[in-house]
C-alpha cells in the first residue's frame, strides 16, 4: 500500500541551518532515499519553499478568496512530503524513523494514500 | 514519548531561529537591551544543559522566554535572599506554565515586540554601519569578533562601537507602548530600509568576504518581517529583491575575484531555489497592485532572472519598470539604470540622451562615466569614450570595477586597431 509521509518542521530552524548543516542533513537523507530507491519503495518526493512564499485560495465563498500566506499558521509547517510503497503502517513507521534519524526535530504525519496519479508528463 | 535527543547542530539552529522572537519579548519585559541579552544567554545555556537530556520542548521560544525571564528574576531574588528557581528539569516539564505564556505571545504583542527590537537598531542618530552592526549583534546574534572581521576592525573596537550605540539608544526614548497603525507603518519602513542596508553591506563586499554572510542574515530578517506582515506587498518586494539578487552571487565573481557583469554571468550558476522563491513573491506582491520601490526593483530583478540568456531579457519591460520607479522615487541613479534599458531597446543614442543630462548630478559617480563611455564607444565616438572611461577608472571604488573598465578600454583599443587594419 502507498503511504504519504508529510514532513512538518519549524521552517525558521531550517532557515537557520548553516550551509554545512544543510549539506550534512541532505547527505544523511540522501542515504535513506538511496536505500528506499534500491528497495523500490520510493515514489515522488518534494521539498517546499517557505510558507512566506505561499498563497491560499479560500473556496468557501463565491468567488473564492485569495489570501497571502499558508493555510494554517502553526509552529511547525508542512515543508515537504514523500510517497512510499510499504506493506503496512509498521513499514511506513520504519521509513519515518530512518528519516527522523537523518533529520531530527519536527514531525512526520503518515497518511495512507487513497488515489495516486503518477506524473502524467512522464507516463502520458 | 519525547523526541530523540537533539544534536549540537540542531540545538544551535533552534536557538538561532528562536533568538529574535525571544529577545524581543525579553526586551519588552526588562525594557533594557543588556538585561534582555543576558537573560537570553542564560536561557540558552540552560537549554544546552537540559535539552540533550530531556529532548527539546514543544515550543522552543516560549521555553526560552520563560526561563530567561525567570533566571533574571531569580538573580534579583538571590540578591534579595529570596526563594531560588526550581531546577532545570522541573522547568522543562512545566507544560502548563509554557502553554498560557505561548498563547499570550502568539495572540498579542509578538509582532510589535519584534518590530520594536528591530526598530531600536535603526535609531536615526546611529550611522548606517552602527545600525548594521547592532542588528547583526542583537537580532541575528552574530558574535562581535565575526562582525569585527567583516568590518575589518578589531573585536575590541567593534565592541566599543556597539556599546556606544547601545548607550545612545538608552539615552533616547525607546517606545515601549503598542504603536498605532500609522506609527507601525513608519517603523516598518525604517526597519525595511535597515534590513536592505544589512543586505547591501554584504552584497557589495563580494562572495569571498566575511561580509557575504550579511546577505543570508538580511534574507532571514526579511522572512521574519514577512511572517509578521504576511499581506504587505512591499515586504514581499524587499524579500524578493534580496533573494533574486543574492541568487546570482555564485556567478558574480570570477576565479580571480573580479566582478562579472550581469550580461557575462554564467546563468547556470544562479541559485534556482532562491530564484523560485523570489519569483513567487514578486507574483504575490503584484496582485496587490500597490507598486512601491522594493517591489519595482524586485520586478526588474525578476525579469533578469526569467531570461535564460541575456538576449532573452525583456528590456522594454525593464524600461517600463524603471520609468515607474522614476515616478515613485525620482533619482539620477534610477534614470541612469533606465538609460541602460533604453539603450538596449532604442539604441545607444537614445540611451545617451537620457545619460547626458545627469552629468551635473552624477559627475562623481563611477557607473555614470562607465555607462556613458560604453554608449559613446557603441556610437563610434572613441575619443570621448576613452575620456569617460578614464574618469570611471579614477572613480572606481574597487580594483574589480577599475579592471572591468580597463577591459572595455582594451576592447576599444583592439577594435580601433582592427578598424585601422581594415582600412589598410
Amino acid at each position: 500500500m502507498l503511504y504519504a509521509i508529510l514532513c512538518y518542521k519549524d521552517e525558521d530552524v531550517v532557515a537557520a541551518w548553516s550551509e554545512a548543516e544543510e549539506a550534512a542533513v541532505m547527505g544523511r537523507l540522501g542515504e535513506v532515499h538511496a536505500a528506499l530507491e534500491r528497495q523500490g519503495r520510493l515514489g515522488p518526493s518534494l521539498r517546499l519553499l517557505p510558507t512566506t512564499a505561499a498563497t491560499t485560495l479560500r473556496k468557501a465563498g463565491d468567488p473564492p478568496l485569495v489570501i497571502d500566506g499558508p493555510f494554517a499558521e502553526t509552529k511547525e509547517q508542512l515543508l515537504g512530503f514523500y510517497v512510499v510503497e510499504v506493506d503496512d503502517l509498521d513499514g511506513a513507521l520504519a521509513i519515518a524513523r530512518d528519516l527522523a534519524a537523518a533529520n531530527p526535530g519536527g514531525a512526520y504525519e503518515l497518511r495512507p494514500v487513497l488515489l495516486y496519479n503518477p506524473d502524467p508528463r512522464r507516463t502520458g | 514519548m519525547s523526541e530523540a535527543a537533539p544534536d549540537a547542530a540542531w540545538l544551535a539552529a533552534a536557538l538561532a531561529a528562536a533568538r529574535p522572537r525571544v529577545l524581543a519579548a525579553l526586551v519588552r519585559v526588562f525594557r533594557d537591551l543588556d538585561a534582555a541579552e543576558e537573560a537570553f544567554q542564560e536561557a540558552s545555556l540552560r537549554a544546552l544543559r537540559t535539552w540533550p537530556r530531556t529532548g527539546p520542548p514543544r515550543d522552543v521560544a516560549a521555553w526560552l522566554i520563560l526561563v530567561g525571564r525567570n533566571s533574571a528574576l531569580d538573580g534579583r531574588r538571590r540578591l534579595a535572599r529570596l526563594t531560588p528557581l526550581p531546577p532545570d528539569q522541573a522547568i522543562s516539564d512545566l507544560d502548563d506554565a509554557e502553554t498560557p505564556l505561548a498563547e499570550s505571545i502568539d495572540a498579542g504583542s509578538y509582532r510589535d515586540d519584534i518590530l520594536r527590537l528591530l526598530f531600536i537598531c535603526c535609531h536615526p542618530d546611529l550611522p548606517a554601519t552602527q545600525q548594521i552592526a547592532l542588528a547583526l549583534r542583537i537580532v541575528s546574534g552574530l558574535d562581535v569578533a565575526r562582525i569585527a572581521r567583516a568590518f575589518l576592525v578589531t573585536p575590541a573596537a567593534m565592541e566599543q562601537r556597539i556599546t556606544r550605540a547601545k548607550a545612545r539608544i538608552a539615552r533616547g526614548a525607546v517606545p515601549y507602548g503598542a504603536p498605532g497603525p500609522a506609527e507601525r507603518t513608519e517603523r516598518l519602513a525604517s526597519v525595511s530600509a535597515m534590513v536592505y542596508l544589512v543586505f547591501n553591506a554584504g552584497y557589495s563586499a563580494g562572495t569571498g568576504s566575511e561580509r557575504a554572510v550579511f546577505c543570508d542574515e538580511a534574507i532571514r530578517l526579511g522572512r521574519l518581517l514577512l511572517r509578521l506582515f504576511p499581506t504587505d506587498p512591499e515586504v514581499m518586494g524587499l524579500l524578493a529583491l534580496m533573494l533574486l539578487q543574492h541568487a546570482r552571487s555564485p556567478a558574480r565573481f570570477d576565479a580571480e575575484g573580479e566582478i562579472v557583469l550581469l550580461e557575462d554571468q554564467d546563468r547556470r550558476l544562479w541559485r534556482g531555489p532562491m530564484i523560485a522563491e523570489g519569483l513567487a513573491l514578486v507574483d504575490k506582491a503584484m496582485r496587490h497592485r500597490r507598486p512601491a520601490p522594493y517591489q519595482v526593483q524586485a520586478a526588474v530583478a525578476a525579469l533578469h532572472a526569467r531570461a535564460a540568456h541575456p538576449r532573452d531579457t525583456d528590456w522594454a519591460g525593464i524600461d517600463a519598470l524603471y520609468a515607474t520607479l522614476e515616478q515613485l522615487q525620482p533619482s539620477p541613479v534610477v534614470t541612469l539604470n533606465r538609460a541602460v534599458a533604453v539603450a538596449k531597446v532604442g539604441g545607444p543614442a537614445a540611451g545617451l540622451a537620457l545619460v547626458e543630462p545627469l552629468a551635473g548630478a552624477l559627475s562623481g559617480y563611477f557607473h555614470f562615466h562607465g555607462l556613458r563611455g560604453a554608449l559613446l564607444m557603441q556610437l563610434g565616438r572613441d575619443a570621448e569614450a576613452r575620456e569617460a572611461m578614464g574618469r570611471a577608472i579614477a572613480l572606481a571604488g574597487t580594483p574589480a570595477e577599475a579592471a572591468h573598465i580597463r577591459l572595455q578600454l582594451d576592447r576599444l583599443a583592439r577594435e580601433a586597431g582592427e578598424r585601422l587594419s581594415e582600412k589598410i
